[in-house]
């Protein structure tokens, strides 16, 4: 595989690095996977199904992780502009054919799975726009910026049109903090966010009736709270109800009770405030935080410009999902189906993330000794 | 790899780069902040709202409703009955389509239209939250049928609960009532938080008159429930209070020999104890099923009872107003004892008609050959018209009235009863305020023979009897005996309410007209003789009356019963009591267009009497309506 391959490892460290294994990457991981299962269990009404199910994803997904980390890096560089090519053919393919589930058509049948092309280009989205900003100087200039936002529109376009808000809005996070990395200047980010705010009325209207409803559940949750705004309100009863402290493990009563709806899928933040309380609620936060600077540190240390932009854009992205899933369960962004990453149940999106982060290991790992 | 590397300044990204990372990660840190703000304020100030919120959410106040109160007569019999039933309710508020749910429920259950119908009549009467029946009284199999598919069915549940059956049926229906549904109106009159979870409040009767004493007071349960509403375990249970079992006044014995004493007439019986005011009898006939109105009566057969021209819902005994005929004769002729306008052995001439002075209309007498001379209890006994008509000349309408509601006449005696009418006792006040018009001396003889504007219900009737017969004693008309208390099952009686005594200026006069009545009987030639005074073993008092329905022309004496049409036959009335010396019953009979007083209404205060008197041995009541 690389030129470690002739000698054999014999300490701990050797073997990380002879199996490519950032160990502080995967300790963190592997205990948010840990924890996840948990409160699966709980949130699932102590189903061992579903958590049986989702260890066998999770199995899956780190495995997945570590071959992924086995590749060198250029091999994305090289691979992503093909990969974002042919993603792009099966997003049109799902436009034209795809199957419809929930009022929406994101799955192309493959005759044997259902797959989601929209998945794939979480990663082939921002790794297509750092291999594009590699060679060139950096900050981009406006030829470059355009392109990359061309790069970067297509695909979050046509998923929007699915219509899945919440993979689009990760799409657009994930190529924008490429874009940002490779130094996007400022005064552009912030006629960007200028433009985005006067397009809001825009794009308001060319939503669905639903995500509308969404919308106007999340300005007001006393709007409609047995129907759209149900959820907000159930999730705010859990996690208000769980206090400082959490009523303890297998002891919500808003997720156990059927009260609290998709408490194991996107909702499942709330079930583990109801029951760990503030305290859980910041030893998560922080676990996800110690992820995301390991992420940056990865892409501080990583040596040209595509890695650097597809560590840190990558690491981002996985704040994002926090974040986004978070603030919407919290109640403070809007309803977006994006799931707590490593705990939400849930197979494609983790086995994606789990990827990302074998991307960023591949990256680390592959270092090359240079004279400074 | 190596294309245009030559501007790249690999230093500078770097330092950029790093910049940027910088930046990024105090965004995250201030994103992070953001989230631990909004969440510490969610669990740390909101913190005792959404416990709150989370308990109300898990915690289900069930109410239990109490067991209604039974009524029994004085012996013990049943009047009003509750059996267990299965019934099948929908919420409307907790289902989204009703019309997809009866449709997928008629595939589980048998639904006819019939069951259809009152449930949409009492879907539009009932407040959304409350449950509807669909089905009552489902079998074992349906209840286990529908069990299988509840999850199917949000909002519809079996209700194991009681159901209200009169054993007497018809024989009862005027006076014990009937429960019904709960509507929106009768929300209005009653404490609603009592009747949540209840699904029956009495329309009619003792049902209604006492239903704040047998509806009792609901518990509750309180359930940990999920959010489908399904009770998991119970936290938390107060007990329901049964309401008061009633015992009545009444003899459910001659309850029943007084329906039947009144055959297939329409009419009304009234029996009273005078001595307390008890009734032990109050029959209005024809009557009808109190059973089918439990459960919500149908259209068809709704229909059916208020189409029908006798009106069976209709109860004669306290809102029928009629005439009282020549019943009211010996109350005006006491008046005129009272008065000194006449002395009880003066001898009157009795043609068969009087005019008044300045008018050739002729005043006739029942009888067209006259009375020839009378005195007092004979023009009682046989009862003259024209004797009545030149005392009423005497006395004047001003006594008259006063002697007429001093009896109670004209006024509601205050049974606890709904609906009691008040009949009409006139006088010039009234006379003037309702028609405006003065009073004319004509007016003042019809009146005197309990005609002409004159109105009054057969319960006044009782109650004026009693008086007579307790001689100026006298308490007001009820139905409640008593009431066993529902927690320590203490028996109460209920004290009479006294009314205040008619004094008499010459307690003899009392004699005298209770003469006059005894003599309707017991004299060969009173009216009553041949058809109730044969055969008595005990004393007995009467009065007889008829009860004009249509004027006859001038100079046309009564017609002969089989020639009238019997919607224009007189009212019969008769009043009596018994014994006299110490009075256990007083009665009042009427019978709608049944031509004589005494050959029609007599014979049925006689049976009811020879009931009373004969005591047989209290029956288990029948189960079956009896008819």
């Amino acid at each position: 595989m690389s030129a470690n391959a002739t000698n054999a490892p014999s300490t701990l460290s050797e073997w990380l690095v002879y199996w490519r294994i950032d160990l502080q990457l995967l300790v963190a991981l592997a205990c948010c996977a840990a924890l996840g299962l948990f409160v699966l269990y709980s949130a699932s009404g102590q189903s061992s199904a579903v958590v049986i199910n989702q260890a066998i994803r999770l199995g899956i997904g780190l495995l997945g992780m570590l071959v992924v980390a086995q590749i060198p890096p250029e091999w994305f560089r090289v691979a992503a502009p093909w990969v974002f090519g042919f993603g792009v053919f099966l997003l049109v393919l799902v436009v034209l054919l795809g199957d419809t589930a929930m009022g929406a058509r994101r799955w192309l049948d493959l005759g044997v799975v259902r797959f989601q092309p929209s998945e794939l280009m979480k990663l082939a989205a921002p790794l297509t726009v750092a291999a594009y900003f590699r060679d060139r100087s950096l900050p981009p200039n406006l030829k470059d910026v355009g392109v990359a936002a061309l790069l970067i529109a297509v695909p979050v376009l046509l998923v929007a049109d699915q219509p899945d808000l919440g993979t689009a809005l990760l799409i657009a996070a994930a190529g924008s903090f490429a874009l940002y990395f490779a130094g996007l200047r400022w005064r552009i980010i912030l006629l960007l966010v200028l433009v985005a705010a006067a397009a809001a009325p825009l794009l308001w209207y060319n939503m669905h009736d639903y995500q509308q409803e969404r919308v106007l559940t999340f300005l007001n949750p006393a709007r409609d709270p047995t129907g759209a705004g149900y959820h907000i309100s159930q999730s705010k009863i859990a996690i208000g109800s769980g206090g400082l402290f959490g009523k303890g493990w297998l002891n919500g009563s808003q997720a156990h009770l059927n009260f609290l709806p998709e408490s194991d899928t996107d909702f499942v933040f709330a079930v583990f405030a109801e029951e760990t309380g503030l305290f859980g609620v910041m030893a998560l936060l922080a676990l996800y935080c110690f992820i995301v600077g390991r992420g940056l540190y990865i892409a501080l240390k990583s040596q040209d410009t595509f890695q650097r932009l597809a560590a840190g854009s990558l690491s981002l992205t996985f704040f994002i999902y926090v974040f986004v899933n978070i603030g919407m369960v919290a109640g403070l962004l809007p309803v977006v189906g994006v799931p707590l990453p490593l705990i939400s149940y849930g197979g494609t999106s983790m086995v994606i993330l789990l990827a990302s982060f074998g991307i960023l290991m591949s990256i680390h790992t592959h270092r090359k000794l240079l004279a400074t | 790899m190596v294309t245009d590397n030559a501007i790249k300044n690999h230093a500078a990204e770097r330092r950029m780069f790093l910049l940027r990372t910088a930046v990024a990660g105090a965004a995250i840190m201030v994103l992070v902040g953001v989230l631990l703000f909004r969440v510490g304020f969610l669990q740390v100030l909101r913190y005792g709202y959404y416990e709150t919120r989370s308990q109300d959410n898990r915690m289900r106040v069930q109410v239990m409703p109490p067991v209604r109160g039974l009524i029994y007569d004085r012996n013990g019999v049943v009047l009003a009955d509750n059996l267990p039933a299965y019934r099948l309710e929908i919420v409307p508020e907790q289902v989204d389509d009703v019309n997809a749910t009866l449709d997928r429920l008629s595939r589980i259950v048998e639904i006819r239209e019939a069951d259809l119908q009152r449930f949409r009549d009492r879907m539009a009467k009932t407040p959304r939250f409350r449950g509807v029946p669909i089905r009552l009284n489902l079998s074992q199999r349906e209840v286990a049928r529908f069990e299988v598919n509840r999850g199917a069915f949000p909002g519809v549940d079996v209700r194991a609960g009681l159901t209200r059956h009169y054993p007497l049926g018809d024989v009862s229906a005027h006076l014990v009532g009937y429960v019904g549904g709960i509507t929106l109106e009768d929300l209005r009159r009653v404490d609603e938080k009592r009747y949540r979870g209840s699904n029956h409040i009495g329309k009619s009767g003792v049902e209604y008159s006492y239903e704040s004493r047998l509806h009792g007071e609901p518990g509750s349960r309180v359930v940990e429930t999920n959010a489908s509403g399904r009770a998991l375990r119970e936290l938390e249970m107060n007990r329901p209070v049964a309401g008061e079992s009633l015992f009545l006044t009444i003899d459910a014995r001659l309850q029943r020999a007084a329906y039947d004493a009144l055959g297939d007439q329409d009419g009304a019986v009234v029996a009273m104890d005078p001595k307390t005011g008890g009734l032990l009898a109050l029959v209005s006939k024809p009557s009808y099923d109190p059973d089918l109105f439990v459960d919500g009566i149908s259209h068809v057969n709704y229909q059916k009872l208020i189409s029908d021209p006798h009106k069976p819902l209709f109860n004669r005994a306290l809102q029928g107003q009629y005439p009282p005929g020549s019943t009211v004769k010996p109350v005006m002729a006491l008046a005129g004892l009272e008065t000194d306008q006449i002395a009880a052995d003066k001898q009157v001439w009795c043609p068969g008609f009087i005019t008044l002075p300045g008018s050739n209309h002729r005043y006739r007498d029942w009888k067209r050959s006259g009375h020839g001379w009378v005195d007092m209890p004979e023009a009682i006994y046989r009862s003259s018209d024209v004797y009545f008509y030149k005392l009423g000349l005497k006395l004047g309408i001003d006594n008259i009235h006063r002697y007429g509601a001093l009896f109670g006449l004209g006024s509601r005696t205050g049974i606890d009863l709904p609906r009691e009418n008040s009949g009409i006792m006139p006088s010039r006040a009234w006379k003037n305020g309702t028609r405006n018009q003065p009073w004319f001396p004509g007016e003042t003889l019809n009146t005197i023979i309990g005609q002409g504007f004159m109105t009054t219900t057969p319960l006044q009737l009782a109650q004026m009897t009693s008086r007579i017969a307790e001689r100026g004693e006298g308490y007001k008309p009820h139905v409640l005996g008593g009431w066993r208390d529902p927690l320590d099952g203490t028996m109460h009686q209920t004290r009479p309410t006294a009314l205040r005594p008619i004094k008499l200026e010459d307690p003899a006069h009392w004699g005298v007209i209770i003469s006059g009545m005894e003599q309707v009987i017991t004299n060969p030639r009173g009216t009553a003789h041949y058809y109730v005074g044969q055969n008595l073993d005990y004393t007995i008092a009467g009065k007889s009356g008829s009860a004009q329905v249509t004027k006859l022309a001038q100079n046309q004496a009564a017609p002969d019963l089989e020639d009238v049409e019997h919607q224009f036959r007189d009212h019969a009335l008769f009043i009596a009591f018994a014994p006299i010396d110490d009075p256990e019953i007083a009665v009042a009979v009427l019978v709608e267009h049944g031509g004589g007083g005494s050959s029609v209404a007599g014979p049925v205060a006689r049976k009811v009497i020879d009931a009373f008197r004969s005591q047989p041995p209290v029956l288990q009541a029948s189960t079956g309506a009896g008819r």
